[in-house]
């Protein structure tokens, strides 16, 4: 590991890895997920889902549901906010999200609800569902992106395109992104040779292992509560208080412990049918889904087409590069195509760079963000084509990556300029590590790639409260998903001066602070955490002004130091120093509570790149492909605690190897989901991988005052390319497209051999 | 109604519940005894996370039906620690940080347990295949393995 001795830094806490706080309830089977609330007299919703892939909705007779003995409430499209407005593009994600919870006048693809019951067990819910009864026109779908874009195609909605596409697409395309700079045909007539290749990727499912699960429950007055596994919980209350046009403030939102998300829990889904249950049944309505259901109709990620073209001089420079990146994105607009586009040449700082996204609907569920959205794909393409030029020209693939790479300064190919950035030093680390230099065996391939991912701030509120006995009580607003009130308690620990064990970090509900973003966008060690620091100095400062009254000095001549306040220099006067909690022991005479807070939209969140390496052997009978080596260099900024960095880096990692080799959505020609379920989608198991070696480089991020960089998603960018580098080396023939499965690698092998 | 007496020993304690015949095992203790260590990831036998010991086997509570257990015996993660310690597997777990969300924590640590009782010297690739029917999407079972691995050998050194 790469890491500075923490001391060295500066730093006590900060860098140490400590037991996470809520390590003992997840060992015990104490941690309360998504389904494991209960509430008295409480009921169990179950949803009707389409099992065509379009149709229209003729009719929908819920006689017989509701007569069924134990049936408390049924619901459908009218039992919604009717007051949400239809508009194009992103402009209308409010109704897109409630078309996407309960259909309207069609079913846009297998798995979208338009009914729900609510009865007094789960298995009666789930027998009266199958009396809805309903009756629909089948209409014409399409599933991939492609031929979504093909003049004939169906068309999902007219009108859903907005002004950004350019005249003459399908009503399919919906969204349109064009960047860049420079002059690429001048550029590609500078190269010694052009690479111009094409790829495809299916679309793959976060996977988390928890499924959807809330408890709803909501009055005729208007006033609710909800418990959910979510994200972002503050956006649930706001969608649903939207879609079932209740005031924002009368429904409190309490999030779960959450079972993962990667990006798949930043939206509502059953939330608000649980409530609507609620309402109409006056009685708290408790809805879990069945693994199909999340695979069915929750959001997987784009599946893309994509072309990419890339010019270079014999000596490795990259005289061009140009793409174009379509992404379907499920029956609604909102695929990360502009994510694609900017993402895909990133790390390299070129003089002549132009890419196209096109966001593409189709009929399946509506796409949700997965870690880093948009950005593995593009790498898979681009840096395939990277590869290819080294090969082609007899090239180190480091060595043209460092001789290219981005650095503080360059214009990047999406626009502005960076700032201080890790790309050369995770390359540098990776050309050192002895992965890299390891002689292959017989039969493998090595490849590496570059990533690259943008990072995000967002509204933030934390607030931190400290208690008569000294010990301190912080309130965040997002969920924890892989470990981060440990981050927290660490950061705030530093501030305070006192021991991390003082510190108790909690994920407050959607009463106690104010709005808070989703956890996306790799932001909560950042921005929760800047929040946190923030909210600490606010506190020193408070303590600060007790110790000046106390010692009746002015409020300057004091400051902080290893949790003590101390005079802050000879002049201040001669007092021994004081403990925080000798402070806070009569906080209540001295001018009573003392908590600090901190609410902001900060900005600074600092990109972030990384460089994977991996081995891999194809058996070229079977077509089977084995990791055998993975090492993840990633720039983590300032690792907060450096294991749950590295685990971040791991996971990462892990499902970047079933994106690329396994995991795929399947549809049939009648346009349904044909492998809804773990045994059928098969995601990475521990007998499938090797160990994955990390590798923490620390390049300061200006914009966090310990120079904390988002490390969530960064980590999912390069093993797409990485190992279809890998892969293609081992079997001597380049692949295209992904999953690189067995039977894909068969055929691709038997088309080299047949030539 | 047609539910149906169910008595059985779990965690050691004698318990009972109705339960309607079509309800598994993973509902009845979730539901009916409201031991919601166990988890539903699937409810098809895939993913392990409800993974429980029914008469010294590991099994998925999922594809059990609760009126099976009638006069046997149940072991879930509830169970694991004895009184305020921890298991040694426990301790571990946390240490390493073999849990990020934490949602397949008690199926692997039950499918790891039963393995250790059944083999205290397992080889990484064992210990691998033997979880094999535990899905952990957040970990890329790196720090899984190696909590298991040190915890193994720390077992035996304690005999
Ligand atoms: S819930 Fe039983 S195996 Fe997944
Ligand atoms: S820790 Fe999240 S699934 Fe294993």
């Amino acid at each position: 590991m790469a890491l500075d001795n923490a001391k060295s830094n500066g730093f006590k806490f900060v860098g140490t890895r400590p037991d996470r706080p809520d390590g003992v309830d997840k060992v015990t089977g104490r941690a309360k997920f998504g389904a494991d609330m209960t509430a008295p007299g409480m009921l169990h919703g179950a949803i009707l889902r389409s099992p065509h892939a379009h149709a229209r909705i003729n009719k929908i007779d819920t006689s017989a549901a509701e007569a069924m003995k134990g049936v408390k409430a049924v619901v459908t499209r009218k039992d919604f906010a009717t007051d949400v407005h239809f508009e194009s593009g992103l402009n209308g994600e409010t109704w897109n999200v409630l078309e996407n919870v309960m259909a309207g006048e069609k079913v846009l693809y297998d798995g979208h609800a338009l009914a729900a019951v609510a009865a007094t067990s789960a298995l009666i819910a789930r027998d009266a569902i199958k009396l809805v009864r309903v009756d629909y026109d089948l209409l014409d779908h399409v599933t991939d992106v492609d031929k979504a874009m093909e003049k004939d195609a169906p068309v999902i909605r007219e009108g859903a395109a907005d002004k950004s596409v350019p005249d003459g697409f399908h009503p399919n395309v919906v969204r349109y992104h064009e960047s860049g700079h420079g002059d690429v045909d001048e550029g590609f007539s500078k190269a010694d040779l052009v690479i111009e290749d094409s790829f495809k990727t299916e679309a793959t499912h976060q996977g988390y292992i928890e499924p959807h699960a809330c408890l709803g429950s909501l009055g005729n007055d208007g006033k609710g509560d909800l418990w959910c596994t979510t994200q972002g919980h503050w956006y649930a209350q706001k969608m649903c208080a939207a879609l079932l046009n209740l005031e924002t403030s009368q429904l409190r939102v309490t999030a779960s412990e959450i079972g993962g998300g990667f990006g798949g829990k930043t939206t509502v889904f059953i939330e608000p049918v649980a409530l609507a249950l609620s309402r109409k049944a006056n009685k708290p309505v408790k809805i879990v889904m069945s693994r199909s259901e999340v695979f069915r109709s929750t959001g997987p990620t784009s599946s893309t087409s994509m072309d990419v073209k890339i010019g270079m001089k014999k000596d490795g420079t990259i005289t061009a590069a140009s793409g174009v990146f379509r992404l379907q994105g499920g029956a609604f607009p909102g695929a990360p195509a502009e994510f694609t586009a900017m993402c895909a040449f990133a790390p390299y700082a070129l003089e002549n760079v132009r890419q196209i996204g096109y966001d593409v609907m189709a009929n399946r569920p509506k796409q949700a963000a997965y870690r880093a959205p948009g950005s593995p794909m593009a790498a898979f393409a681009v840096e395939s084509v990277i590869d290819d030029l080294c090969k082609a020209l007899g090239l180190d693939p480091i060595e043209v990556r460092l001789k290219n790479a981005s650095h503080k300064g360059t214009k990047a190919s999406f626009g502005p300029r960076f700032e201080d950035i890790g790309l050369i030093e995770t390359l540098e680390a990776a050309k050192a590590h002895d992965h890299y230099s390891t002689p292959l065996k017989d039969g493998q391939g090595r490849g590496i790639s570059c990533g690259f991912w943008f990072n995000h701030g967002g509204e933030t509120a934390v607030s931190l409260a400290l208690s008569e006995d000294g010990t301190a009580q912080i309130s965040v607003g997002t969920p924890d998903i892989g470990g981060s009130r440990a981050s927290m308690a660490l950061m705030a620990a530093e501030e305070l001066g006192i021991p991390y064990e003082h510190i108790r970090c909690t994920i407050a509900d959607t009463a106690t602070l104010g709005y808070n973003e989703i956890s996306h966008g790799s932001r909560v060690t950042y921005a929760s955490g800047l929040a946190t620091i923030k909210a600490a100095k606010d506190v020193v400062h408070k303590l600060c002004k007790r110790a000046a009254q106390k010692w009746d000095i002015p409020e300057d001549a004091v400051k902080w130091e290893d949790g003590c306040a101390v005079p802050s220099g000879a002049n201040a006067g001669d007092f021994d120093p004081l403990p925080l909690h000798k402070i806070t022991a009569n906080m209540g005479a001295t001018g009573g509570p003392i908590v600090g807070h901190f609410e902001a939209t900060p900005e600074g969140a600092g990109v972030s790149f990384a460089t994977h390496i991996v081995d891999a052997e194809v058996d070229h009978a079977t077509g089977k492909t084995k990791i055998v080596r993975y090492t993840v260099v990633q720039d983590a900024g300032k690792a907060i605690h450096p294991t749950y960095v590295e685990g971040q880096y791991q996971g990462g990692a892990a499902q970047g190897i079933g994106w690329a080799l396994n995991e795929e959505y399947i549809y049939g020609d009648d346009g349904r989901l044909q492998n809804a379920g773990f045994l059928d989608y098969r995601i990475p198991l521990a007998s499938d991988l090797p160990m994955i070696d990390t590798v923490i480089v620390e390049v300061a991020n200006p914009g966090h005052p310990y120079g904390v960089r988002g490390v969530g998603e960064t980590s999912i960018c390069p093993p797409l390319a990485a190992i279809a580098n890998a892969v293609s080396a081992a079997a001597g023939i380049r692949m295209k497209q992904l999953p690189m499965s067995p039977p894909r690698i068969v055929a691709a092998l038997k088309s080299l051999k047949d030539g | 109604m047609n539910n149906i007496h169910v008595r059985t020993k779990v965690n050691g304690d004698e318990v009972d519940f109705l339960c309607d015949p079509r309800e598994t095992l993973l509902d009845c203790l979730r539901d009916k005894l409201h031991l919601t260590g166990s988890k539903e990831g699937c409810g098809t036998g895939d993913c392990g996370a409800c993974s429980v010991v029914l008469e010294g086997r590991l099994v998925c509570a999922c594809l059990v039906l609760g009126v099976e257990v009638e006069g046997q015996t149940v072991d879930t993660v509830e169970g694991i620690a004895q009184g305020q310690d921890l298991h040694p597997l426990q301790e571990k777990f946390i240490k390493y940080a073999a849990l990020q969300c934490g949602i397949c924590t008690p199926g692997i640590l039950m499918a790891t347990k039963n393995l250790l009782e059944r083999n205290p010297n397992p080889t990484e690739t064992e210990v691998r295949y033997w979880l094999a029917g535990n899905l952990c999407r957040c970990t890329g079972y790196d720090k899984i393995i190696r909590a298991i691995m040190d915890t193994a050998a720390d077992m035996r050194e304690a005999g």
